[in-house]
């Protein structure tokens, strides 16, 4: 089922044309991913997704993007209920520097997702299983959460992004500061979500894509110039940059 | 081929580093034992707590206490709600266009502005034409006016010195900008904030021409009971007792230097102990 949709999506930071005329029909419960050269775009594209982009001075779009049905951009839309909505990680873990359990509890209360302790405790706790990081942490819950390693902290930061309980999960090269062991841990993670969260995922690295997604989009100088299912991408791509930077051969 | 240690060509830089150093110590230093020297014998309950007397050749300098006192909290109660608010506007809601920019200018150029400009100008406005008289107001809105640029400045930097992933990171869970303010950039700039306006209140306490036209009088008979009285200040009596005054004991000068003194390290080691405290509690 279609979850996400952008239509003739442009996107500008003062006069320069970043994303140009994006369509993208982005599937549920599957894991898209975005690859392409650095500068290319992606993260643009991802960051307008949730709307965090808005804060970024002199940015300013045209185009829809369609989640559920709701062009996101809408003038009368909540930007606040869209970001709860569209959950996202990015590239270096981004914790608050209070406990680990505050840095989930936060968002729970501010968003009055819920109020008493009991839940929040019940909450909490079923984030942090479902990033299986319960079991490491149970016991130092209320020690800051910058003590852990970056790995735990990538898990804590989308354990707290969990915990709102949002549909989509947006994942800005998500193990770009870990190593390959933790990498590989985290895309298992990934692929976990697939069962309940809409996941797009921008990656440098065109294994992880193939590794984990169902469908690849391949973006080069703001556009997004092919786009079907990985396999596809990675065997038999139809347009020729397409092969060429999925091969490494890739220039500009 | 390997060079042997030139260690002359290391000492030179090092020995005028190094005096340089020392020389900017030298003067603090004997200025608090001069002080303390000729000053510390005349200190006592009395001096501390009594009226002046016999043309304030003897007495205490109770009044001036309390008017530097007051004006510094009612300068505070002024400057720091107004000033931190402005801060927190410019940098995190305002764009950057040309009114703030001509904002940011002014305030860069407000902070260059000498003090007893300050003092006319408050002299003129408060005194004159709002009809507030001399008073603890008028001088208290005058130092408000001087400060306000430096406490907008350093509470700025230290909302700045927040990282932006934790705004960031606030903002992708849904949380509101106000909320995020609220909950996340304040918390984090609170001990930068709480330091740099420490260090301004000591600045005021010691700020002697801004005052000079707008609150101090030479000697008032009674202590002061409203805002708009009219009040002896510590940096003024002792200007008076310095140079107007004949005959004034040399140990009640020192005497009077001190106190000031000591408010003022008093006011800046609030500000050490604060940084310490906080810095052992910052985490990132």
């Amino acid at each position: 089922m279609l979850k996400i949709k952008a239509n003739n999506f442009n996107l500008y930071y003062n006069d320069f044309h970043v994303l140009k005329n994006i369509n993208i029909d982005i599937e549920e419960k599957k894991i898209t991913a975005i690859i392409g050269p650095s500068g290319c775009g992606k993260s643009s594209f991802l960051k307008s997704i949730n709307r965090i982009n808005d804060i970024v001075e002199y940015m300013r779009v045209n185009g829809e993007i369609i989640i559920s049905g709701q062009n996101i951009y809408d003038k009368r839309v909540d930007v606040n209920s869209v970001r709860k909505n569209v959950g996202m990680v990015f590239q270096r873990p981004n914790l608050f520097p209070i406990s680990i359990y505050e840095n989930i509890s936060f968002g729970l209360k501010i968003n009055k997702i819920a109020n008493n302790k009991s839940t929040i405790m019940a909450i909490v706790e079923e984030s942090l299983s479902s990033v299986m990081l319960l079991h490491d942490v149970k016991d130092k819950l209320y020690k800051s959460a910058l003590l852990l390693t970056l790995e735990q902290q990538q898990r804590l930061c989308i354990a707290r992004v969990l915990a709102i309980n949002p549909q989509i999960i947006l994942f800005d090269e998500p193990c770009s500061s870990l190593d390959n062991v933790a990498t590989k841990k985290i895309e298992e993670l990934i692929m976990k979500l697939r069962e309940k969260y809409t996941v797009v995922l921008v990656t440098h690295n065109m294994q992880q894509a193939a590794r984990i997604s169902n469908d690849t989009a391949v973006m080069i100088c703001g556009r997004i110039i092919e786009f079907a299912s990985t396999e596809q991408i990675f065997t038999c791509p139809s347009k020729k940059e397409t092969e060429s930077y999925v091969t490494g051969r890739f220039m500009i | 081929m390997i060079k042997l240690n030139s260690k002359f060509s290391q000492k030179i830089p090092f020995f005028f580093l190094y005096a340089a150093t020392i020389l900017t110590i030298i003067p603090v230093i004997t200025i608090i034992f001069v002080i303390i020297k000729n000053g510390l014998s005349a200190i006592n309950w009395e001096f501390l707590t009594s009226m002046p007397r016999d043309g304030m050749r003897a007495g205490g300098i109770f009044p001036a206490i309390l008017g530097t006192f007051f004006i510094i909290l009612l300068t505070i109660i002024f400057v720091f709600p107004i000033g931190i608010c402005a801060a927190i506007y410019l940098n995190e809601y305002a764009k950057n266009n040309l009114l703030t920019r001509v904002i940011n200018l002014a305030i860069i150029n407000l902070a260059g502005i000498p003090s007893v400009v300050y003092g006319l100008f408050g002299l003129g406005v408060f005194v004159i034409f709002f009809k507030l008289g001399v008073s603890v107001v008028s001088g208290a809105l005058t130092l408000s006016i001087m400060e306000l640029p430096v406490v907008i400045t350093t509470t700025r930097s230290a909302l700045n010195s927040v990282p932006y992933s934790f705004r960031e990171a606030s903002l992708s869970l849904g949380i509101s900008r106000w909320l995020t303010i609220r909950h996340i950039v304040l918390p984090n700039a609170v001990p930068g904030i709480l330091t740099g306006s420490i260090l301004s209140i000591a600045r005021i306490s010691g700020e002697t021409a801004p005052v000079l036209f707008t609150a101090s009088a030479l000697y008032v008979s009674y202590l002061p009971h409203s805002m708009f009285d009219q009040v002896m200040i510590l940096p003024y009596h002792l200007y008076v007792i310095s140079t107007q005054v004949p005959n004034v004991r040399k140990d009640m000068i020192y005497a009077t230097a001190f106190v000031l003194l000591i408010l003022v390290l008093g006011i800046s080691c609030i500000a050490i102990v604060a940084r310490i405290y906080f810095k052992r509690r910052k985490k990132w």
